[in-house]
């Protein structure tokens, strides 16, 4: 027995000695600085939003991620990816597994609060749509009585697709399979009739999924609004802060129309708004516990809100900005100041 | 059900030809009943075969690309030459592949050196563990000017050798605790052995891997986080070792109990009355179904898919989720399921090998 | 244990440790110890992280609305329905394939354990080649290709095969006829089941009038008879409805009939041809495990060869068999839960959506791994009992 006991204390000690860097609720900031890159929760594959597939991380979730590594290190590249399906992400958020999540996730009350977590912040104004074949003629959401469905488990999609064909009065078939390519390759093979889900993953799927990507369409009907964005843990602000105020710093240099081409002259601009953003004039930095020129590291590495958006959404899947556009524009992207 | 054992062949003198005549008439047309079923079985194999092997080589493409693909109506090989490093190593740097490359050869040698009964001894679990420790730096780096790879990043074949040998490597010992503490005197150590041992054996390898996944995390303390590869593992070897320990019980239950009383008169310790008395006989009568066992943890390691890691399965399924190769499903499928079929069916020949070795000498 | 000594207080105090009931009861009050405070430890824990992090707990979810669709169930389920409900569906999809899957398996099983022992050595090749095959491969491997063969290969709604008429074979499942709405057909069923119990009554009765008489009653066929014809007569004495509900192709998918999901067929498909291959080779060694003199000897009893095999050869081959049968059908249930990768809605999938949608996991794993447990007492005690009445009866 006293073997037995002394093994087991060998077997407990060996699995602390593997611990992976600790991750304290309250303490996400020193802990990501002492392990030295941001260890970021991100879709499987979603082209345009994470994507693995050119052998390196890009996408608009993935620049988030990339925007808080070059906050606090000056680094852009300082981030591990950890790829989750949808039903994993939160466990995996909530356990300390990863310190950011930036995976399409939508903003909601329940998941604010029981759940456990806190938003960051939107960094993509969606809303849920239908795709369908071509063939099918059919042009409208409501004629999907009876339809076969494919849909994500765990999502807000799942229960957007129950409430919209209970509203409608009408019958369907859910085929519900875990993992996005899972389910877009169900669609494909011709398992169910409609793909549901946030109209950018439906444009992800279209444009880079399909054999053809003109045989299919997205019906015109928005069934639900979907704000997506990162999200970390409950009970950390100073981190919340970080992570949001990353994230607002993309959008702003937009609205002061600085990219990553001239972010360089424009830190001998005059204006003072800009002098305060980009660290010229000092205090922003030091209110976050970062480098004064944490914006001017996201911008020149990641680039501004709207080149992310373009290199990511609008190449890739040929998506305009719509309700992702600038609020000067007419759409929702609205910086706080940052002052 | 009127059907028996045959029994063998009868020795017929002559010529091959004669005798190979003979062996049909008595293995296959004995009665008109007889060679109605072999002329059937026949024609099934037949039926079979050639559509496996038109499909797998006559039809097939074996050219290294896929644009000779659209004219044929077999297999397009392609598909491997294009993903096989993908399916060794997952996501691993594309640069850094050399290691587990390596890692893969230490683990093969390790296990073919293991089978040969002249490396058995006490020195071969420390090579193992040494070898653990060596390999655990050569994939993850860090040190030694190696760059550091995360264990998301492992996967591939890589992946399901590791789980695989590390889970028999601890899964073993482990269940030799158990089944020891099942057959204890002391019964508070008695109980939770059961419980341990019922309650894994009671629930599906996939929950106890959703434990370790979804659940575990939030039984860690502020500030303590364990690797989902590591949880992962664990999750493995519990649920192993439960079934494990029934088999190496059932082996300790088949010893005369004379040879433990012969063990107490001679006033051998309990450790000693054990190692020297009762394992050396118990295990050797429980070869096959400790085999079988392993057998089913190498199988079981492609559960982990299910759960995010990226192993031979998991590459796999991406691999054919790639427009591109999305008809070269069946390729994909088929490919790995030769690869866990060899390593299986090896394990099972051994198993038969092994077992008849260690019985050698042994009948009176 | 026998080896307590008187101890009295003149003899050293490490004397005592060496008393083997001594160090007994230290032991297991340091097992018990390491163990109740590891348990204490990680509860501890669970409390502090989502008391932290403002995790909701408790099986108050059970209640509430789902709001998720599920596609297959046995009881009318509906978004509307609470978490409670689904579950329970999830609980009877993952019965409802085990139950299917074990009656295949062990008939596909038998005929290829029997096959492995019969005297022509290509029905002997061609078993063991199906084992090797199937038994090395992963069952989650098996599955997935399955998935993709039957979602692949078959064709869409529009081109459904037609194999039979009324029967359609699309890659959203087989569709198949089945008799029309009638009250006819409850009637017909319960007049099954009172023929089943009335077999087994006269099976009772001719074996008590065997033994009493030595008279022989021919209890096989006319129990039969009764299981047959009682509900023949009874859909004859409703005047016979013959009216089929066929499926029909309207809107997106096949309407009425019966139908089987891809993911349905697949997880029976993969369940069976896999666990076939484990029940073989326990048929086999069971025919094996009777001698060959037991049969020569109710040979030269001038027994038939049939009652030879029912009377003498098959119990007791069943009592070997059995118990590792029983494994094999736990096993089969245990596995069912692969289902989760192919979207088949048992348990696991259900609780998997619903850890996801409220967030509480420790609840969800708890639920499912208690019914699991239950699930394998039932079987491991059903079977206990079933063996206990096999078991050898020593006079």
């Amino acid at each position: 027995m006293l073997k037995k006991l002394t093994s087991t204390t060998a077997a407990a000690a060996l699995s602390l000695s593997m611990v992976a860097g600790g991750v304290q609720a309250g303490d996400t900031v020193d802990a990501v600085m002492d392990q030295g890159y941001v260890q970021c929760g991100v879709n499987t594959s979603l082209p345009g939003f994470a994507s693995s597939a050119s052998g390196s991380w890009e996408g608009l979730d993935v620049d988030v991620c990339r925007a808080v590594a070059a906050a606090m290190f000056g680094d852009s590249e300082a981030v591990q990816y950890t790829p989750l399906t949808a039903a994993q992400r939160f466990t995996a958020l909530q356990s300390g597994e990863i310190d950011v999540l930036s995976r399409v996730t939508t903003w909601t009350l329940t998941r604010d609060t029981s759940l456990g977590l806190n938003f960051a912040g939107v960094n993509y104004y969606d809303g849920q749509g239908f795709l369908v074949r071509k063939d099918l003629g059919v042009t409208s959401a409501t004629q999907l009585d009876g339809a076969a469905v494919c849909v994500e488990p765990g999502t807000t999609t799942e229960l957007n697709l129950a409430d919209y064909f209970r509203a409608n009065d009408m019958e369907f078939e859910p085929v519900v399979i875990e993992n996005t390519t899972e389910v877009t390759s169900a669609f494909f093979s011709g398992r169910c009739d409609v793909y549901t889900t946030d109209r950018g993953g439906l444009a992800s799927a279209r444009m880079v999924s399909a054999e053809n990507p003109d045989d299919y369409v997205v019906l015109p009907e928005v069934i639900s609004k979907e704000p997506l964005g990162p999200v970390v843990r409950h009970g950390d602000d100073e981190w919340l802060d970080i992570v949001k105020w990353s994230l607002v710093a993309m959008i702003e240099a937009e609205e002061y129309g600085i990219t990553s081409e001239n972010v360089d002259d424009m830190l001998d601009s005059t204006n003072p708004g800009i002098q305060r953003f980009l660290g010229v004039t000092p205090g922003m930095g030091e209110a976050l516990g970062l480098e004064e020129d944490w914006a001017y590291n996201i911008i020149k590495q990641v680039g501004n809100y709207g080149e992310a958006y373009d290199r990511n959404v609008t190449e890739k899947l040929g998506l305009d900005r719509g309700l992702n556009a600038l609020w000067t524009d007419g759409g929702l992207m609205y910086a706080y100041p940052v002052r | 059900m009127t059907t028996m054992i045959p029994s063998q062949a009868r020795p017929t003198g002559g010529s091959t030809m004669r005798r190979s005549v003979s062996w049909l008439k008595t293995n296959l047309f004995s009665s008109p009943t007889n060679t109605v079923i072999s002329l059937i079985c026949i024609y099934i194999l037949w039926e079979i075969l050639s559509a496996v092997v038109g499909w797998a080589i006559v039809n097939a493409s074996f050219s290294a690309s896929k644009e000779f693909c659209g004219d044929v109506s077999g297999a397009c090989w392609a598909f491997v030459h294009d993903n096989y490093r993908f399916l060794l190593f997952g996501t691993y740097p594309l640069d850094e592949q050399w290691r587990p490359l390596i890692a893969i050869f230490m683990l093969v040698g390790g296990i073919l050196i293991s089978m040969n009964r002249r490396f058995w001894s006490p020195w071969l679990a420390v090579a193992w563990i040494v070898g653990f420790v060596v390999m655990y730096i050569i994939l993850g780096g860090g040190i030694l000017g190696l760059e550091r790879v995360s264990s998301t990043n492992w996967g591939g074949l890589t992946l399901t050798l590791i789980l695989a040998v590390v889970g028999i490597a601890f899964a073993a010992p482990l269940a030799l605790i158990l089944a020891l503490g099942r057959r204890s005197e002391m019964p508070f150590v008695r109980v939770i052995c059961v419980v341990f041992i019922e309650v894994f054996r009671g629930v599906p390898l996939i929950s106890v891997l959703f434990m370790a996944s979804l659940m575990f995390p939030l039984f860690l303390p502020d500030g303590v986080s364990i690797d989902k590869l590591l949880r992962a593992q664990v999750g493995i070897i519990f649920f192993q070792a439960a079934y494990l320990a029934e088999v190496f019980r059932g082996g300790m239950q088949a010893i005369p109990s004379g040879q433990y009383e012969a063990a107490d008169a001679l006033g051998l310790s309990y450790w000693q009355k054990m190692s020297k008395i009762i394992l050396p006989q118990a295990l050797r009568l429980v070869i096959p179904p400790t085999m079988s066992t392993f057998i089913s943890l190498f199988k079981d390691t492609s559960l982990v898919t299910i759960i995010g890691l990226f192993d031979l399965l998991a590459a796999t399924k991406a691999a054919i989720n790639d427009p591109t190769w999305r008809q070269q499903y069946i390729e994909g499928y088929v490919f790995i399921a030769l690869i866990y079929f060899c390593f299986c069916f090896f394990m099972s020949r051994y198993a038969l090998y092994l077992d008849r070795e260690m019985h050698k000498g042994m009948s009176h | 244990m026998d080896s307590k000594h008187p101890s009295d207080a003149s003899r050293p105090l490490m004397a005592l440790l060496y008393d083997k009931t001594v160090r007994s009861i230290i032991y297991q009050v340091l097992v018990f110890g390491g163990v109740f405070f590891l348990g204490w430890y990680l509860v501890s824990n669970v409390q502090t992280n989502l008391d932290e992090q403002n995790i909701a707990t408790g099986f108050g979810f059970l209640d509430r609305e789902a709001s998720f669709g599920i596609s297959e169930s046995v009881i009318a389920y509906s978004p509307e329905s609470n978490y409670g409900r689904a579950l329970l569906v999830g609980i009877l999809n993952t019965i409802k394939v085990s139950l299917t899957g074990i009656i295949l398996a062990s008939i596909i099983g038998t005929l290829i354990g029997i096959g492995l022992v019969s005297k022509n050595w290509l029905v002997r090749f061609i078993g063991k080649t199906y084992i090797d095959v199937f038994r090395n491969v992963p069952l989650l491997l098996q599955l997935f290709f399955w998935y993709a063969l039957i979602t692949n290969g078959l064709p869409g709604v529009r081109q459904a095969l037609n194999p039979l008429p009324g029967t359609f074979l699309t890659n959203r499942g087989l569709y198949l006829p089945i008799p029309a709405d009638n009250p006819a057909w409850f009637w017909v069923f319960i007049a099954f089941i009172v023929g089943i119990i009335g077999a087994f009554v006269l099976r009772k009765w001719s074996f008590k009038r065997l033994e009493a008489t030595g008279q022989v009653f021919p209890h096989l066929s006319v129990g039969l008879g009764i299981v047959v014809g009682l509900p023949i007569l009874t859909w004859l004495l409703f005047g016979a409805p013959i009216e089929m509900n066929v499926p029909a192709l309207q809107g997106f998918n096949f309407q009425g009939g019966l139908n089987m999901s891809p993911e349905f067929f697949t997880l029976l498909l993969g369940l069976t041809v896999y666990t076939a291959t484990y029940i073989a080779e326990v048929v086999r060694s069971g025919i094996q495990s009777v001698p060959k003199g037991q049969s020569e000897a109710s040979t030269s009893l001038g027994l038939k060869p049939s009652w030879t095999m029912r009377l003498i050869v098959l119990p007791q081959a069943l009592r070997v068999i059995i118990p590792p049968l029983t494994n094999q059908y736990l096993n089969l249930t245990k596995n069912s839960s692969l289902a989760v990768a192919i979207g088949y809605p048992e348990l696991v999938s259900i609780s998997n959506t619903t850890m996801n949608q409220t967030g509480q996991a420790v609840e969800g794993v708890a639920i499912f791994m208690t019914v699991y447990l239950g699930i394998s007492l039932l079987i491991s005690l059903f079977m206990n009992w079933y063996n206990k009445r096999m078991a050898l009866v020593e006079r």
